[in-house]
């Protein structure tokens, strides 16, 4: 106590001791304020609804406590015991990943190539197709989705009609090119557990996702020494080894956090799933988040939706540990 | 491009591009092949927005067009008044709506760049016992989707209820009430973009004033502060955009329809009756959405990739 006061009385005079202590605090206070009701608080409360059968009859202002039901939420959705039908949670968990990787490897990639292509020296049109480029990642996800399902119309899409004008050229009838490309229930592949409706998002996904790993792509090529092509040149490297050796090990900083990012982006893609394919055919295309958003907004069962999401947080929280260990693991090799 | 000697076009190509002259130079069966290869891409970016065009100014409103013909027959626009008179069934004009998203988006991009940047100068600059946890907390949320707090959020909110009878004023049914639960997603977000920005913010500048005698406050307000303006403007236009197009929340909470939101009014026109979806309609208003916000977009493009890489995690 008082050291405190000798401390306001060293402020006053010029010191700052406390004043300076708390200051700090000072500035967080607002934010955490705010957050504290509005984001933490209801955190909290999430997972106590996620250990009740919290339901319609519970949401009223008057309306008594919800049961508590201890781990049942839990269990019943990794037992798929929702009453939702056809779903089933480890099918969709795998589903999840699995889409997540395909669809950021793909994204990486391109991203690249279209970079190192926009970088060449001497290119014309560059700025032209820089604007263009961009184009993808402005425009709201439910308009591109709502475009992309009119393509996959099997009678008048724009994918159909491509595929049945490239068949005319070897003789393939355009019948045979009535693909259902959304609501096909077999799988294409019969031993792969993916429907048509997967490719299809993956298609507009990767169209959706490239220019970012471009833009982030191009930052970094435009830091790279051109000196170092030009010795690698004057040693006799060819355009492909330089490539591989200086290129790619150079974009590699900064392309892995934005692969990262994109991980966690794509896991909960819910818009362009949602508005394109709905989850379908048979749930076949849904992924955690849009199941979570249906145990709320359809089968109103906010308590196992709390559940659900308690596990979607745990889960996000492994793949960022994971991906993390994996950036920090490979980060020596380029030190 | 077919004759690349003539001096007009190669004015124009040293316009067009970024760096022509400078180091050596593509040999012409090189340049076709990039051409082609970055033609091709940018075709393909821009072929769905022709498309979407060219259904807009469509007079055969429900059917989808069969192939792409940007100009089609008796092409005309008035679709586009349509829409701004009432694009849904429900008795709501486009202003209404647009009004609607405007206020939920200004509303919310705003207070969390005033509430963010106080918490997000402190994680840049000062150091204070629980910076680390404070921290950490922050990146948490902010890995969170929108969707993973909803349940929490529409309990709760549904439970702050003011008077009673017609007035009865339910916050969850409100814009206010969306503004609330967007912000508990936007304010990590805004916090650790601007946090990006400030730590470019050379120190040197808050040093200086410190000699010349200002409070490390007065350093803040007058030295920092103004030159963070631009983040400022930057951050709280990426939140605005990302609530422009939200979608889970809003639809979540709202259900009287002079409350609604433009990505709620898009949604119903193609929701569940795809069968019967006034396409032309949908077309016109999907551009009336996006169009604007896009050209406010591609003009700070340069000021804004710093932060997508930093933020945008939100879902």
């Amino acid at each position: 106590m008082a050291e405190k006061i000798q401390g306001v009385f060293d402020s006053a005079a010029g010191g700052k001791s406390i004043i300076k202590k708390i200051t700090p605090f000072l500035y967080i206070l607002p934010a955490f304020l705010v957050m504290g009701v509005i984001t933490f608080y209801p955190m909290g409360y999430q997972v106590w609804m996620s250990f009740t059968e919290y339901g319609i009859k519970n949401i009223r202002v008057d309306a008594p406590l919800p049961n508590f039901v201890g781990f049942k939420n839990y269990i019943n959705i990794l037992t798929t015991n929702l009453g939702l039908s056809s779903f089933n949670f480890w099918r969709t968990f795998a589903f999840n990943l699995w889409w997540t990787f395909s669809n950021v490897i793909f994204h990486v990639a391109f991203g690249i190539a279209i970079a190192v292509a926009l970088n060449t020296e001497g290119l014309w049109f560059k700025r032209i197709y820089r604007i263009i480029y961009i184009i993808p990642i402005i425009i709201p996800q439910i308009i591109i989705a709502n475009i992309f399902r009119n393509f996959f119309d099997p009678d008048y899409g724009a994918f159909n009609q491509g595929l049945q004008l490239v068949g005319v050229l070897f003789r393939l009838p355009p019948e045979m090119f009535h693909i259902r490309w959304i609501d096909q229930l077999d799988y294409p592949f019969p031993n792969i557990p993916l429907t048509l409706s997967y490719f299809a998002l993956l298609i507009t996904n990767v169209w959706l996702g490239w220019p970012f790993m471009t833009i982030i792509a191009t930052g970094a090529l435009q830091s790279i020494p051109k000196e170092l092509f030009e010795a690698a040149e004057i040693d006799g490297a060819t355009a492909w080894q330089r490539f591989w050796r200086i290129t790619l090990p150079l974009l590699r900083p900064a392309m892995v956090p934005a692969a990262v990012y994109g991980i966690v982006v794509t896991f909960n893609l819910f818009n362009l799933i949602f508005f394109l394919s709905a989850g379908g055919p048979l749930r076949q295309t849904e992924i955690l988040l849009t199941v979570a958003f249906r145990l709320v907004n359809e089968q109103r069962a906010y308590g196992v939706a709390a559940a659900f999401s308690i596990y979607v947080f745990l889960i996000l929280l492994g793949l960022t540990l994971l991906t993390n260990y994996i950036t920090k693991a490979t980060e020596r090799y380029d030190a | 491009m077919h004759n690349q000697q003539s001096t007009p076009i190669q004015k124009l190509i040293q316009k067009l591009a970024i760096n022509t002259g400078a180091g050596r130079k593509l040999s012409l069966f090189q340049q076709l092949g990039l051409q082609l290869f970055l033609g091709f891409i940018a075709f393909s970016v821009l072929y769905p927005m022709f498309w979407i065009f060219s259904l807009s100014i469509n007079p055969t409103n429900d059917i989808r067009p069969k192939e792409l013909v940007l100009i089609p027959e008796g092409a005309t626009f008035d679709t586009y008044v349509e829409v701004i008179k009432q694009p849904t069934p429900n008795p709501v004009s486009f202003s209404r709506l647009a009004f609607n998203s405007f206020r939920l988006s200004f509303g919310t991009a705003l207070a969390s760049v005033i509430v963010g940047v106080f918490a997000a100068y402190a994680f840049s600059r000062l150091r204070f016992a629980g910076r680390q946890t404070l921290m950490i907390s922050v990146l948490t949320v902010l890995m969170l989707p929108a969707i993973a707090t909803l349940p929490a959020l529409f309990v709760l909110l549904n439970k702050v209820v003011f008077g009673a009878g017609k007035d009865l004023f339910n916050l969850r049914n409100s814009l206010l009430g969306v503004g609330v639960a967007v912000l508990s997603g936007l304010l990590p977000l805004a916090i650790w973009n601007l946090k990006g920005y400030l730590d470019t913010i050379p120190k040197e500048l808050e040093e200086a004033a410190l000699i010349d005698g200002c409070t490390p406050n007065q350093a803040f307000f007058r030295v920092t502060l103004p030159l963070a303006v631009p983040a400022l403007a930057v951050t709280g236009f990426l939140g605005f955009m990302s609530t422009w197009s939200e979608f889970v929340i809003s639809w979540q909470f709202l259900t009287k329809p002079e409350d609604f939101t433009l990505t709620m009014a898009l949604y119903g026109m193609v929701g569940q009756f795809a069968g019967q979806t006034p396409w032309s309609k949908f077309a016109a208003f999907a551009i009336l959405v996006a169009l604007p916000v896009s050209l406010i977009y591609l003009y700070l493009q340069k000021y804004i990739v710093g932060g997508l890489a930093l933020g945008g995690v939100k879902g």
